[in-house]
C-alpha cells in the first residue's frame, strides 16, 4: 500500500468529565445541554474534522467513598446524542466510546448499527475494555471479568459484532413492485469462551461497511488489540518524539501481523492554546492550568494517590512531607489514576517538587500538564509549523482534540489555525470520498474492514 | 366539558398491516433511512398528535417476505429530537434482558435532546428466543416477567431521580462544580438483578419520563398510561373504568384504522392488503371507514379515556388521511388537543411536575 497523503486530521473529544475542562469562566457553558453539543459538532465539522468523539464513564467517579464533586461531571449516553446529532451534521464522523464488558454484542451491535444506518455511515466504535467490579455494581452481570482475561473477552465480544454486522444475507429490495421485502434471514448463532447466544438479523449493513473502529489502550496487549481490530488509535503519545516511538511501535506490530503498515492511523489526544503571539499563548497557558488546577483540585489530586486526607495542607505550601497509605491505587477515580504504584509515585514527585522548588498547587499543575494539559501552545502560524512537523515525520495521522473550554473551544482552532494548515497544503479543503472510511483514508480493502471469516466464532 | 383527547400514533416500518409494504410511498430500500424517519414523524407533529410511539423489540417486525428489518426506535426517536418540537416521542423498548442502567440513561438522554418530549413504552418479551440473543434463561412464567418489568421500571425511576434538578452548582468559593448531597445511589437489588447508581446523566428535563405499558403488564399504578384493550369500542369505558380502579393514572386505548383513501373505499383497500398476507386481529377494535367514521369513534370515547392511540394500517396512506381529513375538525371541535410548542409531554399529557423522590422536603 502507497504512503498516505502527507496531511494532519482533527477529530474533537467532548470530554464530559474531568478536570481539564474549565468550568468556572463567563465562557463555561452547558456539559449536557444539547445546544452545546451541537454547536462544537457544527463548529468541528465547518472545520472539516473527521470525528466527533464522545467518552464514557458507566459510573461517576468518588473520592474516598464520596462522589468527587471538583470536577465536570454529567454526560449523555454516547449513541442517543449522537442520533440527535446525525439530523445536524452530514460528513462529521460520530464516534462513540462503548464498553466491551458492559454491554450485550445483540445490544451494542444493534443500537451502534442503528446509528450507522441513521447517519448514512457515519458512525465510529471506540472500543475500550472495563474490568472493575465497583462498575459492575451497575450492571447485571456485576464485575464478571478480571483485568488479566479483559482483552480475551474484548477479542470475543468485538468478533461477535462484527459478526451480526456481516450477518444479513442479500438485498432489501429497490422496486415498489418487488415480491418479497427482502431475503430470509435466520438468527445467527455465536459459540466461543465467553458467549452461547443466537442473535437475530435485525438490521441490514450500510454501504460502504462496519463503522469505523478505534482502540485507546496504551498496554502493549491493547496495541495488539489495535492491531488485529481498530482502523484508529486514540493514543496517548501526543508529544513529537513520543509520538514518533509510538507509530513506530505500531507500525512494526502491524508488519508482524502482515497488515500494511499505514493502515492503521494514530490519533493521540491534543489540546491547543491559541493566542497572537507568543508571549500571550504562554501567559494563557498559565491561566487556563491555574483554572483547571483549582487549589481544592490540587489536593484532591495527591490524596487520590496518597489513600489518605491531605487537607491539613497548604495547596500554596510545600509538597506534603506524609507517605501513601496505599500501595496502589484504586478505580474509583477513573481509568487515569487507576494501579498507579503510590509509594514509588510519591518518592519520585517529592523529588521533583523538591528540585524545582514548586509548591503542592504548583507541582500538580507541572505533573498534569505532561499529559493533557499542555498541548501546543502559540500562535496559529507557530502551532501550524509545529503540526508541520509531525505531518513530515509522519508521527501521527491526526489529533483528537480535547478542549478545555465547552462550548467555544474549538472557534479559535477552525477559524485560525485550520486555515493556516490549509495554506501549507497539509489540511483537506474538502471532505474527502463518500463513506467515514474515506474520510479516514482507510482503504476499502483494509483487513480490518474483512468479513470475520466463517467458523471464527 | 372533560379534558380533550391525547391522540397518539404507532409508527412502525410502513404500517401495522403486515402487507403494508407493497402500498407505501416509496423502494423498500428507502424504509430504514434518517430521511424516512424525519418525513414520518414530522408530518405527525404537523398532524397535531400529542405523542408518536414507535415500535420496537428484540425480535424482527415480522416475516419474510413481508418487513424483517428496523432501526432502534430510541435512536429514531433521539435523531428526531431537535428536529421536531412539540411531538412527544415514545420508542417501544424492552424491560427484558437489556441492561437497566443502560436503558434509564439512554432515556435520560433522550428527554434532554427532545427537550422534555421523551415517553416509555414498556414492551416485555421473555421467552426463549429473545432470551438467547443475551444468553440469559428465559422468564418462566408471567409472573417471573412481571415482577422483572416492575424491578426494571422502579431501578428506571430510581436513576432518574438520582441527580437533583440543582445539583450543578458551580460554586467557586468551595471550587465544587456538584453538590454531591444532591446526587443519590440508586441501591436497587431486584430478584435477578442490583444497581448501585447513580445515572450518569443528570436528570431528565421531565424529571420523570411518562411510562405507557399495555393492560396486564404490570401493575398499573407503576405507570403513567396504562393502555387498556377491548374488542368493541362499546368495551372501552368499562375496561378504562377497570383500570382505574385497579391505580392506573392516565388510561388510553388503541384504536386500528384503514381509511377511505384517493376515492378507494378502506374495505377494498383492506382486501387487496390481505390478499398478500392476512392482518391477524389482535383484539382492538379496528375501524375501516371513511375519516367521519373514525371522527365519530373519537368521540365516542372523549371523556372515557385520556389517551387514543391510531394503528395505521399503511403509514404512507393513511398519515396523510388522518392529518387532512381527522384531526382538523376533532381539534376544531376540541376533541382532541394538540401540544404547545416547546411543552413537555408530561405538560401536553396533563401529569403534573415529577417531584423527586430523593429531594428533601
Amino acid at each position: 500500500m502507497a504512503e498516505p497523503a502527507r496531511q494532519i486530521q482533527f477529530g474533537v473529544f467532548f470530554q464530559g468529565v474531568n478536570f481539564s475542562t474549565v468550568w468556572h469562566w463567563p465562557e463555561s457553558g452547558s456539559q449536557t445541554d444539547y445546544e452545546s453539543f451541537r454547536r462544537v459538532a457544527q463548529t468541528a465539522e465547518r472545520g472539516l474534522f473527521s470525528a466527533f468523539f464522545l467518552g464514557e464513564g458507566l459510573r461517576l467517579r468518588e473520592h474516598f467513598g464520596k462522589i468527587h464533586d471538583l470536577d465536570v461531571v454529567g454526560r449523555h449516553d454516547a449513541m442517543t446524542l449522537l442520533a440527535a446529532l446525525a439530523g445536524v451534521t452530514d460528513r462529521i464522523g460520530l464516534a462513540a466510546t462503548l464498553s466491551c464488558t458492559f454491554n450485550d454484542p445483540a445490544d451494542l451491535a444493534y443500537r451502534l448499527g442503528s446509528l450507522h444506518l441513521l447517519s448514512d455511515g457515519r458512525a465510529a466504535w471506540n472500543m475500550v475494555t472495563t474490568h472493575n467490579a465497583w462498575t459492575g455494581e451497575n450492571f447485571r452481570r456485576g464485575g464478571y471479568l478480571d483485568a488479566e482475561d479483559r482483552y480475551t473477552h474484548a477479542e470475543s465480544f468485538v468478533k461477535a459484532v462484527f459478526a451480526i454486522w456481516d450477518a444479513w444475507q442479500g438485498e432489501i429490495a429497490d422496486r415498489r413492485d418487488a415480491t418479497a421485502w427482502a431475503d430470509i434471514q435466520h438468527p445467527l448463532a455465536i459459540q466461543d469462551e465467553y458467549y452461547d447466544i443466537e442473535v437475530p438479523r435485525l438490521l441490514p449493513p450500510v454501504p460502504g461497511g462496519r463503522p469505523v473502529t478505534f482502540q485507546a489502550g496504551d498496554s502493549a496487549e491493547g496495541r495488539e488489540f489495535a492491531v488485529r481490530h481498530a482502523n484508529v488509535i486514540f493514543s496517548a503519545h501526543p508529544e513529537i518524539t513520543d509520538a514518533l516511538a509510538f507509530a513506530e511501535d505500531i507500525r512494526a506490530r502491524s508488519r508482524a501481523a502482515g497488515r500494511p503498515e499505514h493502515d492503521l492511523k494514530t490519533f493521540p489526544g491534543q489540546s491547543f492554546i491559541l493566542a497572537d503571539t507568543l508571549a500571550e499563548a504562554q501567559e494563557k497557558a498559565r491561566y487556563v492550568q491555574e483554572s483547571q488546577v483549582t487549589p481544592e483540585t490540587a489536593v484532591k489530586y495527591l490524596e487520590n494517590f496518597w489513600g489518605r486526607d491531605l487537607s491539613e495542607y497548604d495547596p500554596d505550601g510545600p509538597f506534603p512531607d506524609a507517605d501513601p497509605v496505599v500501595q496502589v491505587t484504586g478505580s474509583t477515580r477513573g481509568s487515569g489514576f487507576q494501579l498507579a504504584k503510590s509509594q514509588e509515585l510519591a518518592k519520585t514527585w517529592r523529588a521533583i517538587a523538591t528540585e524545582k522548588n514548586l509548591t503542592l498547587r504548583e507541582f500538580v499543575i507541572h505533573q498534569t500538564g505532561q499529559g493533557i494539559g499542555r498541548g501546543l501552545i502559540g500562535t496559529p502560524v507557530s502551532v501550524a509549523d509545529e503540526i508541520a512537523q509531525y505531518v513530515e515525520r509522519h508521527a501521527v495521522d491526526g489529533f483528537n482534540i480535547t478542549p478545555w473550554l465547552v462550548p467555544g473551544g474549538i472557534d479559535d482552532i477552525v477559524n485560525d489555525l485550520v486555515p493556516e494548515l490549509q495554506n501549507r497544503g497539509i489540511y483537506r479543503t474538502a471532505y474527502e470520498g463518500e463513506t467515514l472510511r474515506d474520510i479516514f483514508g482507510i482503504p476499502a480493502d483494509s483487513p480490518s474492514f474483512a468479513p470475520v471469516p466463517a467458523g471464527i466464532l | 366539558m372533560s379534558r380533550p383527547i391525547s391522540l397518539a400514533i404507532h409508527l412502525d416500518g410502513d404500517g401495522a398491516h403486515p402487507a403494508a409494504w407493497r402500498q407505501a410511498a416509496h423502494a423498500p430500500r428507502a424504509l430504514l433511512t434518517a430521511r424516512r424517519i424525519r418525513d414520518i414523524i414530522g408530518l405527525a407533529e404537523t398532524a397535531g398528535f400529542t405523542l408518536a410511539t414507535l415500535g420496537g423489540g428484540h425480535l424482527p417486525p415480522g416475516a419474510a417476505p413481508n418487513i424483517v428489518a428496523r432501526i432502534d426506535p430510541l435512536q429514531q426517536a433521539a435523531f428526531a429530537g431537535p428536529l421536531t418540537t412539540r411531538i412527544g416521542l415514545v420508542p417501544e423498548v424492552e424491560a427484558t434482558f437489556i441492561e437497566p442502567f443502560h436503558t434509564a440513561n439512554q432515556f435520560a438522554s433522550l428527554d434532554h435532546v427532545s427537550r422534555g418530549r421523551a415517553g416509555w413504552l414498556v414492551r416485555a418479551t421473555g421467552d426463549a428466543t429473545a432470551a438467547k440473543a443475551y444468553g440469559w434463561p428465559p422468564f418462566e412464567d408471567e409472573a417471573a416477567l412481571a415482577r422483572e418489568v416492575g424491578d426494571v421500571i422502579e431501578v428506571n425511576r430510581r436513576l432518574w431521580d438520582s441527580w437533583e434538578d440543582d445539583a450543578v452548582i458551580r460554586d467557586t468559593a468551595t471550587w465544587r462544580y456538584i453538590d454531591r448531597d444532591k446526587l443519590h445511589y440508586a441501591d436497587f437489588t431486584g430478584q435477578t438483578f442490583s444497581v448501585k447508581g447513580t445515572s450518569y446523566v443528570p436528570r431528565p428535563p421531565q424529571g420523570q419520563l411518562p411510562i405507557l405499558s399495555h393492560d396486564g403488564l404490570v401493575d398499573p399504578a407503576l405507570v403513567d398510561i396504562t393502555i387498556v384493550h377491548a374488542p368493541t369500542l362499546e368495551a372501552i369505558p368499562v375496561a378504562a373504568d377497570e383500570a382505574r380502579d385497579r391505580g392506573a393514572a392516565l388510561v388510553g386505548t388503541d384504536l386500528e384504522i384503514v381509511l377511505d383513501s384517493r376515492g378507494e373505499p378502506a374495505t377494498a383497500r383492506l382486501a387487496w392488503l390481505d390478499d398478500h398476507t392476512p392482518w391477524a386481529r389482535t383484539g382492538d377494535p379496528r375501524v375501516a371507514g371513511t375519516a367521519s367514521d373514525l371522527r365519530d369513534a373519537i368521540a365516542f370515547l372523549a371523556g372515557t379515556v385520556d389517551v387514543v392511540r391510531l394503528i395505521p394500517a399503511v403509514i404512507d396512506i393513511d398519515l396523510p388521511e388522518l392529518r387532512f381529513a381527522v384531526l382538523p375538525a376533532l381539534l376544531r371541535d376540541g376533541i382532541i388537543a394538540t401540544p404547545a410548542t416547546g411543552a413537555t409531554l408530561r405538560e401536553s399529557l396533563g401529569l403534573g411536575i415529577a417531584v423527586n423522590r430523593y429531594a428533601r422536603a
